[in-house]
């Protein structure tokens, strides 16, 4: 939607230091900007910190095994559902066609989905976890994510689990056009039947939780968390400043700002999520 | 019937001379009193014919601007001549009434339906009261508040879809437009009556979608519905706003295109040269459609109509399934 024009239409200089940030696991290239505070770290430092800035408290985008490493419980992933992957069905060309840029972010990510779920335990207590990676398309949800998030729901019916989903996505994937809007109806319809099993969704808001994915199963949780900062809305930034002609707020869509209006439950920071995940499992399911 | 010459499209432009001979013939007919109505029913044939042949291979853009048409029938200029004891209702009982997103309760030959459908306005001072039919928060809520309503009291629900989108502005991300699409979609997939959605003029992205969940979704057929503007995506994925003619083709925005795609199961015929050529007989199109389909919804008992309408939308998705190496 809208809001992915942002993210392909950063600052050249932005984008240069997210790609250094994305190379922090690349030995050598040890030192690292932080957007926010624009301080320099340790590279080292910042992933002891679990890539939250220590000087600052920004927290860098995590993809999805560093994030499953700090969530799921040693050795209870099982991964579901991975062999459906992306077509370029309606033969899709803008900067680069379709297939070609699946290749690319298959290769980039190491990943076959911007989605990848999975039956993983957290506190010992089984759960249907999801976990989106931005940097799979900016985790635009196609048919795919769709239907993996949709089986993920089903299954955690079927199996009596809470589902948990970390978002992370600019909004829907152009490049499948009219499905990929479908996906939202598909996902929360899902969502309508895990409430009437009575089963607890979880919904955990990263930075950027954006426009077809926040319009659908991520505003829907029966509980909302996010971290600190990440960017969570509808229309995009500039979308909405071109429109209505006028400098936005300052902390404008951020967590801060959905949480003082009522829309997430609780800002909360990347070393308690865990922590709080099992609070919150254990209430719904004790 | 050769239809209006009030406001021709870029690519009807050939027929602005067919039309000048008209209000020449009539000029001269009443100058010199004299019967020249066969040579204008000639003529009149003629603009019908070329119509015709202008509008049997429109491309994706001029379908896009058939869509847009400022005298293209609004939701309030249809349900005027669909249904009869309207009353509009106002309000989310939360927070505001949207001007953009209207509602109601009316008759559909004799029987109860609850309406909603976006409202764009008809002059541009009402335009910008309605913002173009951009909805926000307030509007989807009062939607939902109405079909819970028809939920409740067992009252079908008809919606008509026709905004370029949610209204992107402050006020929609403090209260969250966001949570109110989506609970929306939540919601729509699991009311126990018949819901019908006709898409009447832009169906923009989620705002759309955000009344777009029903039963039945029904088409008019220069009618468009997209999950981005093709202005929007050739300027996101082009980098380039002129490219919208590509971007309109590439997105399958037209009803034959999602008909084939199985997004929405029955296009509604316009009259020649588009709905705004002929509105009572757009409305009447529109009236039959509903008709018919709201009658095979009624013989579905109550958790068919909810699994049908479940795997309806649980089907919409293209993708591969590799086989285990």
């Amino acid at each position: 939607m809208k809001s992915i024009h942002d993210w392909f239409s950063k600052k050249k200089e932005e984008k240069e230091l997210e790609a250094k940030a994305e190379k922090l696991d690349i030995p050598g290239n040890l030192w690292v900007k932080c957007f926010k505070c624009k301080g320099t770290l340790y590279g080292k430092d910042l992933e002891a910190n679990l890539k939250v800035c220590p000087k600052c408290g920004y927290h860098f985008k995590l993809t999805f095994s560093e994030r499953l490493k700090i969530t799921a419980d040693e050795g209870s992933f099982l991964e579901h559902d991975n062999l459906i992957v992306s077509k370029d069905f309606l033969k899709f060309t803008d900067a680069m066609p379709y297939g070609k840029r699946l290749e690319e972010a298959k290769r980039k990510s190491g990943l076959n989905e911007a989605v990848i779920t999975s039956e993983a335990k957290i506190g010992g207590m089984r759960t249907g976890l999801g976990i989106m990676d931005f940097s799979f398309i900016g985790g635009s949800l196609g048919s795919v994510v769709g239907e993996k998030v949709t089986r993920l729901i089903e299954r955690s019916i079927e199996g009596k689990m809470p589902v948990i989903i970390f978002n992370a996505s600019g909004g829907a994937r152009m490049q499948e056009a009219i499905m990929s809007l479908m996906q939202m109806a598909k996902t929360s319809a899902a969502l309508a039947k895990l409430k009437k099993a009575r089963m607890p969704f979880i919904s955990v808001c990263t930075d950027p939780t954006m426009a077809g994915v926040s319009a659908s199963y991520a505003m829907l949780g029966d509980m909302i968390i996010s971290e600190p900062g990440a960017l969570v809305g509808f229309a995009g930034p500039r979308v909405i400043e071109q429109t209505i002609k006028q400098k936005l707020p300052e902390n404008f869509q951020r967590a801060e700002f959905l949480m003082e209006h009522g829309f997430i439950d609780m800002v909360v920071e990347r070393k308690n999520i865990k922590n709080t995940l099992i609070k919150t499992i254990k209430f719904f399911m004790e | 019937m050769a239809g209006t010459k009030k406001g021709l499209l870029d690519f009807e432009k050939p027929l602005i001379d067919l039309y000048k001979k008209i209000d020449e013939l009539n000029r001269l007919s009443r100058h010199g009193k004299i019967d020249l109505s066969s040579e204008i029913q000639a003529v009149e044939k003629r603009i019908e014919q070329q119509r015709k042949e202008l509008f049997a291979d429109l491309t994706p853009m001029q379908t896009v601007s058939i869509a847009r048409h400022v005298l293209r029938p609004t939701t309030l200029d249809l349900v005027k001549h669909i249904f009869t004891d309207f009353l509009e209702l106002h309000g989310d009982r939360c927070f505001a009434d949207d001007p953009a997103l209207i509602g109601g309760i009316a008759k559909l030959e004799g029987q109860s339906v609850v309406i909603v459908g976006h409202q764009k306005g008809s002059s541009t001072k009402e335009n910008i009261y309605r913002r173009w039919g951009m909805a926000n928060p307030d509007g989807y809520r009062k939607a939902l508040r109405l079909m819970q309503m028809a939920d409740n009291f067992e009252k079908p629900i008809i919606t008509f879809i026709d905004t370029p989108g949610a209204y992107p502005g402050i006020e929609g991300e403090e209260r969250s437009v966001a949570e109110a699409i989506a609970r929306n979609l939540r919601e729509m997939s699991q009311f126990e009556v018949p819901i019908m959605i006709v898409i009447t003029g832009e169906g923009g992205s989620g705002g759309a979608l955000g009344i777009g969940v029903g039963d039945k979704v029904l088409m008019l057929e220069y009618s468009i519905y997209s999950v981005i503007s093709p202005e929007g995506c050739a300027s996101i994925l082009y980098r380039d706003a002129s490219k919208a003619k590509e971007a309109a083709e590439s997105l399958k925005i037209t009803a034959k295109d999602l008909l084939e795609l199985k997004v929405i199961d029955e296009i509604i015929k316009e009259p020649i040269g588009g709905a705004h050529n002929n509105i009572e007989q757009t409305a009447k199109n529109i009236k039959a459609a509903l008709l018919k389909n709201l009658s095979g919804l009624k013989q579905l008992s109550k958790p068919e109509l909810i699994e049908t309408r479940y795997k309806k939308f649980r089907s919409l998705g293209i993708f591969e399934e590799l086989s285990p190496l």
